[in-house]
């Protein structure tokens, strides 16, 4: 790391715990000196090492080790040829964050960096303003680094996300209001108490840590960049750090230069990024979320600027899927794979589905599927929508004749 | 009871470490004249070369985002508070 530098002017501040250009309010981000890191990270140095996100440390805003989250990522990258038949596509590979350690989501991902750095910085209590999976993240590993944590979420999270933060004994504060409410209300609780808020006045180093996600997609192909990467967009974050963590690779020789589009998927309930996208615009009308898809609901996306650039320079697309085609998703996903994704996940395979119908993926490519979170955590979204057991007494006969329902005749050993 | 403006972390070295500056009733872009008047320098910081609000600040009347009232011809009458504030990330 070498300094922090505004993403609009260019001027540059120390590596402290802030986030904003004083001039302008542009959002801050870590500058690297990458040509004394190509002389020391090689494929055979990143191989050498554990299978963690740590594997990328020189690419990773910590000064020294990191010290939470040492174990997080290197989730496996999944090769769905069920799924790709099922959406008309001759290639299609699952990066499954569903099983990211230690909360399941890729949330931990800059959670690690956050917190590392965090304690680098000297402080004891850390925070965040989050739609549910940051919120879990936070508490488990403030918990595991003996931090304090208050973590700020929207009153109306669905149960398994706000019980998932109580465990870990952080103060879980609901806020009566959507997220875009909690985040103006931490930033101005921010600066105040002197607490490293994540993705407030912690977001350059935070931000970062998504970046761990596309240089594992790129390894696990055997160092190469995907033709497509579908992301899920919320503050549209992830999707810029994907692109940077490909262009960095590029960059240092890991990976051959080859052309690749990094395509946006959103809730249709709250789609400010893909509707502007639609229509060729380069700024976005904030919106009123109205979603399943929580995790996503951020109607004034910080990074939907950039996110929009992105998508732009790469020649991508973006979509966005209502809340029926959210669940055909995840189950399409299920079904196919054996992976349950939470609401995002069906977010982004039913917009992957749409894009290849469409051909603005062509079916003779290769994509590769972002899953960021456990569909264990969302079970009210599709509780009801995916059938019931069906009751019987512990009676042969009984079970003989939902089988002859079923037309199953039995086997002879 | 004047307009209540509460003043960002990143502005209050140009408001003397001010939190909360008073202000006439009006417009929120009368508002802004009426701190650049106090304040040189700040309306720049606001405010970009096309006279709009820059992308990266958000300004809420009594809570509400000004993109889904008026923008800068959102009325702001005795009693309102408004907040400046950076755009955040994601959770």
């Amino acid at each position: 790391m070498k300094a922090l530098k505004c993403r609009e002017c260019g001027r540059e501040y120390p590596l402290a715990a802030t986030h904003v250009c004083e001039f302008d309010f542009g959002p801050l981000e870590v500058v690297y000196d990458y040509a004394s890191i190509k002389k020391s990270l090689t494929r055979q140095v990143i191989q050498s090492r554990p299978q963690t996100m740590w594997r990328y440390r020189e690419l990773l805003p910590v000064a020294k080790e990191p010290t939470v989250g040492c174990q997080v990522g290197f989730t496996p990258l999944v090769k769905a040829d069920r799924l790709a038949k099922r959406l008309g596509i001759r290639e299609l590979w699952i990066k499954n964050d569903t099983v990211n350690y230690p909360t399941l989501s890729f949330k931990d991902r800059v959670v690690s960096v956050a917190l590392s750095r965090a304690r680098e910085l000297g402080f004891t209590t850390v925070a965040c303003a989050s739609t549910g999976n940051l919120a879990n993240s936070v508490a488990a590993n403030a918990a595991a680094a003996g931090l304090r944590a208050y973590v700020f979420i929207p009153a109306d999270l669905e149960q398994g996300k706000i019980v998932n933060s109580l465990v870990y004994g952080a103060q879980v504060i609901g806020i009566k209001g959507h997220y875009d409410e909690v985040n103006r209300l931490c930033a101005e609780i921010a600066g105040k108490y002197g607490w490293a808020f994540v993705n407030v006045n912690m977001r350059p180093y935070y931000a970062e840590g998504s970046k761990s996600m596309g240089f594992e997609i790129a390894e696990q192909l055997g160092w190469r960049v995907p033709q497509h990467t579908v992301v899920p967009m919320a503050s549209g974050s992830l999707l810029t750090k994907i692109q940077k963590s490909y262009q960095e690779f590029i960059k240092l020789g890991l990976v051959e230069e080859s052309p690749y589009k990094v395509h946006g998927s959103q809730a249709t309930g709250c789609s400010p990024i893909s509707a502007a996208q639609k229509a060729g615009l380069d700024f976005f009308k904030p919106v009123k979320p109205n979603t399943i898809a929580k995790s996503l609901a951020i109607g004034t996306p910080a990074d939907g600027f950039y996110a929009l650039k992105v998508m732009k320079e790469t020649g991508a697309a973006a979509d966005d899927v209502t809340d029926d085609e959210i669940r055909e998703g995840i189950r399409l996903l299920a079904e196919c794979e054996g992976i349950f994704a939470e609401t995002a996940g069906g977010v982004t395979v039913g917009v992957a589905k749409k894009l290849i119908a469409s051909g603005k993926i062509p079916a003779k490519d290769s994509a590769v599927l972002c899953i960021t979170g456990n569909g264990l955590k969302t079970l009210d979204a599709v509780a009801g929508h995916v059938g019931a057991p069906r009751e019987i007494r512990p009676s042969l006969r009984e079970f003989e004749s939902l089988l002859t329902a079923d037309e199953v005749a039995p086997t002879v050993a | 009871m004047p307009v209540k403006i509460r003043i960002p972390t990143p502005l209050r070295k140009l408001t003397n470490n001010e939190e909360i500056v008073e202000v006439k009733p009006g417009t929120i872009g009368d508002a802004i004249s009426e701190l650049q008047g106090r304040y040189p320098g700040i309306k720049e910081r606001l405010i970009d070369e096309s006279g709009g609000v820059r992308r990266f600040v958000n300004v809420y009347v009594n809570e509400e985002d000004i993109r889904f009232l008026q923008n800068q011809d959102t009325t702001v009458k005795d009693g309102d508070e408004v907040s400046i504030i950076p755009a955040i990330a994601g959770g």
